[in-house]
């Protein structure tokens, strides 16, 4: 057990099915006296005073103003991921707390993951795979199609980190490339990928074969893509959706899908999570929903525990804070 | 390069590119700055052969005539058109505008007559079966256009003493193959099948976080069989930033390497040892069958996955089931088995970390409709005595 000159770092539980994994608190005690929510409530009194950084994992623990306010030595907040949506970033800066994400260690991960997503949904793969365990299946027709992914267009809607590193992979599949971005990529950049910025989304959405969402969640993003948007797409299209479920307007798309306005969605994010077991996304046959896994990889795991470790050390030396998020 | 030099020689002949969308695809800037060679060589063929004698602007051709046209044109034997194995109707419509289509059941009803018609045969997902007494029975039968580029169904040394000629269709395949080969290599190390079900499940309460993959990028890739569909895997993989290895009876060129970043392993065992991802990209061969049997299995890490865009044969399979079950292997992704389908109780079903699709690395609209080009291509060069794209020798 580390000493007590460790700093006091708040974290919601360890191990279960969304606590801190159990084999990055080994690292994690290395620097921090970690302490669970459960510690924290049997022993406010004491350890208020002393909590100084807290380590959020996946959302937990939830951060309000009551919390806030009974932890007057707060410094920090280190946040797993890149999506901060879930925290108030106002309050937190009233209260002076520094916040800290991992936008670089997701972006490859989730990067690979909106291909393999493409990949799935135009190949039907899980369909396929349905198709090739079956007990009914005697054979495998000849007129089981599904549509091209190399030459085709790919149209991205967020061009960060891990947008730009799509466009790098959709390049090596020869796919012609459109972006829509805040802001316009230099044209080295560009280049680089073969992309073709569209002010308007409009033109993006209208050309696009697979329209991609990598945005971050803001208020601008907030239903991003609802009915006007998707009738706009080729109903030949593909929506494919790794930022957040509330960037796109469910019961639209629902309707959109259902009507054949697009051809098929592949959504590794919804609102809520899970989706409840009677929703109509759940059962229409040209959609593929994955539990939010675009970063779950053990790798970038451990490459986040790393930056979040780095993140509150810094803020608590009063060091420049790898990774900060500001308002 | 050989590709556009054979097609250049088909000018004389008139094909004609039916679907826009195609043309669409095909004619992009972008794509054309690319230089994509299979795109341009696309745009190539609908400048040359933009006419076509049925469709002289505004004349009208009587049903009759029509006819009388179809019959003087080279028959063209196929199994059928629509339904469960046919051709696809809208293959058979490609292939009309060039032959005399017949079907098999034709064939057997009036065979005095259509076989002295039939001078080739289209096969179409391995059908019609090629046989001695099909060849027998078939005097003017000049050459067998197989739709796809494994040929491991046809008995090419048989066929050749019939002075059959057999064309395969290795560029058609090649793009939808590579792409098929990534999308099995994604979905099986991210688990997307599994958690397509966990997201469905009607038990599903909440998604866990410590249920993970492995990661793609930075990984490596170990790609055995490095012919024009390994190559484009390889040019893919590279974008992932993946560490590529190779295994090939032939070693490539240098600058071939270079351009993708690819090792050669002269030992497949080294390759084995030190991939993360197998991908079985191979031809079917006496040389091939069995390639990857216990032994190699073995070899391989117990991290690593295997994964199978060639032929089911090239993996001895019950091996395979073993060290699955043993995670000898941490799992395999088969587009390929040995039968296809599997038998339902085969212990392949069962297991959780596999995954198998049916078959289907060039099941796109595209691809379909480009090896059936492909294919009256080389039908047409062999029937008009013009050098062959595509022909396949017995060894």
């Amino acid at each position: 057990m580390a000493g007590q000159e460790l700093p006091y770092v708040l974290i919601d539980c360890i191990g279960g099915q969304r606590g801190v994994f159990e084999d990055h608190v080994e690292l994690l005690e290395k620097h921090f006296h970690l302490i669970t929510m459960k510690e924290y409530l049997e022993n406010k009194k004491f350890l208020s005073e002393k909590i100084t950084a807290i380590y959020i994992w996946y959302h937990k623990p939830v951060i309000n103003e009551e919390l806030l306010q009974s932890l007057p030595n707060l410094k920090i907040i280190a946040s797993s991921g890149v999506g901060i949506d879930h925290l108030d970033l106002h309050l937190l800066s009233r209260y002076g707390v520094k916040v800290a994400n991992t936008p670089f260690a997701v972006s490859t991960a989730t990067a690979d993951f909106a291909i393999a997503l493409m990949l799935a949904s135009s190949r039907r793969l899980v369909e396929g795979y349905q198709m090739a365990v079956s007990p009914n299946t005697e054979y495998f027709p000849a007129n089981w199609l599904g549509d091209e992914v190399s030459g085709a267009t790919l149209g991205i809607v967020g061009m960060g980190a891990i947008g730009y590193k799509v466009a790098q992979r959709a390049k090596a599949f020869e796919m012609k490339i459109l972006y829509h971005n805040r802001n316009r990529r230099n044209k080295e950049e560009e280049s680089a990928v073969g992309a073709v910025y569209c002010k308007k989304i409009d033109d993006l959405l209208q050309q696009s074969d697979f329209v991609l969402l990598s945005v971050t969640l803001t208020p601008q993003t907030h239903k991003l893509i609802g009915k006007r948007e998707l009738e706009l797409m080729k109903p030949t299209a593909t929506l494919i959706n790794i930022s957040r479920g509330v960037v796109v307007d469910q019961d639209a798309l629902v309707e959109a899908l259902q009507n054949k306005v697009i051809k098929a969605a592949a959504l590794d994010v919804t609102y809520p999570e899970p989706l409840p077991r009677d929703h109509p996304l759940l059962k229409l046959k040209n959609v593929i929903i994955t539990p939010h896994i675009g970063s779950a990889t053990k790798k970038t795991r451990s490459v986040m525990v790393e930056n979040m470790t780095e993140s509150i050390q810094a803020g608590l030396a009063g060091l420049p804070i790898p990774n900060e998020v500001l308002l | 390069m050989l590709r556009s030099k054979a097609f250049s020689v088909l000018k004389p002949i008139p094909l004609m590119f039916g679907q826009s969308n195609l043309a669409c695809k095909c004619m992009h800037p972008a794509i054309a700055s690319h230089g994509h060679h299979c795109h341009r060589r696309s745009v190539d063929y609908r400048q040359r052969y933009k006419t076509c004698p049925f469709s002289a602007g505004g004349r009208t051709i009587s049903t009759s005539q029509t006819q009388v046209m179809a019959e003087e044109l080279p028959g063209v034997l196929v199994l059928d058109i629509g339904g469960t194995h046919g051709v696809l109707e809208n293959l058979a419509a490609l292939l009309k505008k060039h032959f005399h289509l017949i079907t098999m059941k034709e064939f057997l009803e009036n065979k005095k007559e259509m076989s002295k018609k039939i001078q080739s045969i289209f096969v179409f997902e391995c059908r019609p079966t090629i046989d001695q007494q099909l060849l027998e029975s078939l005097p003017n039968l000049k050459v067998i256009g197989n739709s796809g580029v494994g040929v491991d169904h046809l008995d090419l040394k048989m066929i050749s003493n019939f002075g059959v000629k057999v064309t395969n269709t290795p560029h058609a395949v090649a793009d939808p193959t590579a792409d098929m080969g990534m999308a099995l290599m994604l979905a099986s190390a991210r688990r997307l099948v599994e958690g397509c079900q966990i997201a469905v499940s009607p038990e599903t309460k909440c998604f866990a976080v410590d249920w993970m993959g492995v990661e793609v990028t930075r990984a490596t890739l170990g790609i055995i069989g490095m012919g024009s569909i390994g190559y484009k895997v390889a040019q893919r993989a590279r974008a992932f930033n993946m560490k590529i290895l190779y295994h090939n009876r032939n070693r490539r060129r240098k600058d071939e390497e270079e351009a993708v970043g690819a090792h050669y392993c002269e030992k497949m065992e080294d390759l084995l040892q030190q991939s993360d991802f197998v991908m079985l990209v191979v031809n079917l061969t006496p040389e091939t069958h069995k390639l990857i049997g216990k032994k190699e299995l073995g070899l391989m890490k117990p991290t690593a996955t295997l994964i199978n865009i060639s032929r089911g044969a090239v993996i001895d399979q019950d091996a395979l089931v073993e060290a699955l079950q043993k995670k000898i292997i941490r799992a395999a992704a088969l587009d390929v088995t040995y039968p296809e389908p599997l038998p339902r109780d085969h212990p392949l079903l069962k297991l959780n970390n596999i995954i198998i699709t049916p078959h289907i690395g060039t099941a796109t609209v595209h691809a379909i409709h480009m090896m059936a080009e492909e294919a009256i291509a080389n039908m047409l060069a062999v029937l008009s005595g013009q050098p062959i794209p595509s022909e396949v020798f017995p060894k």
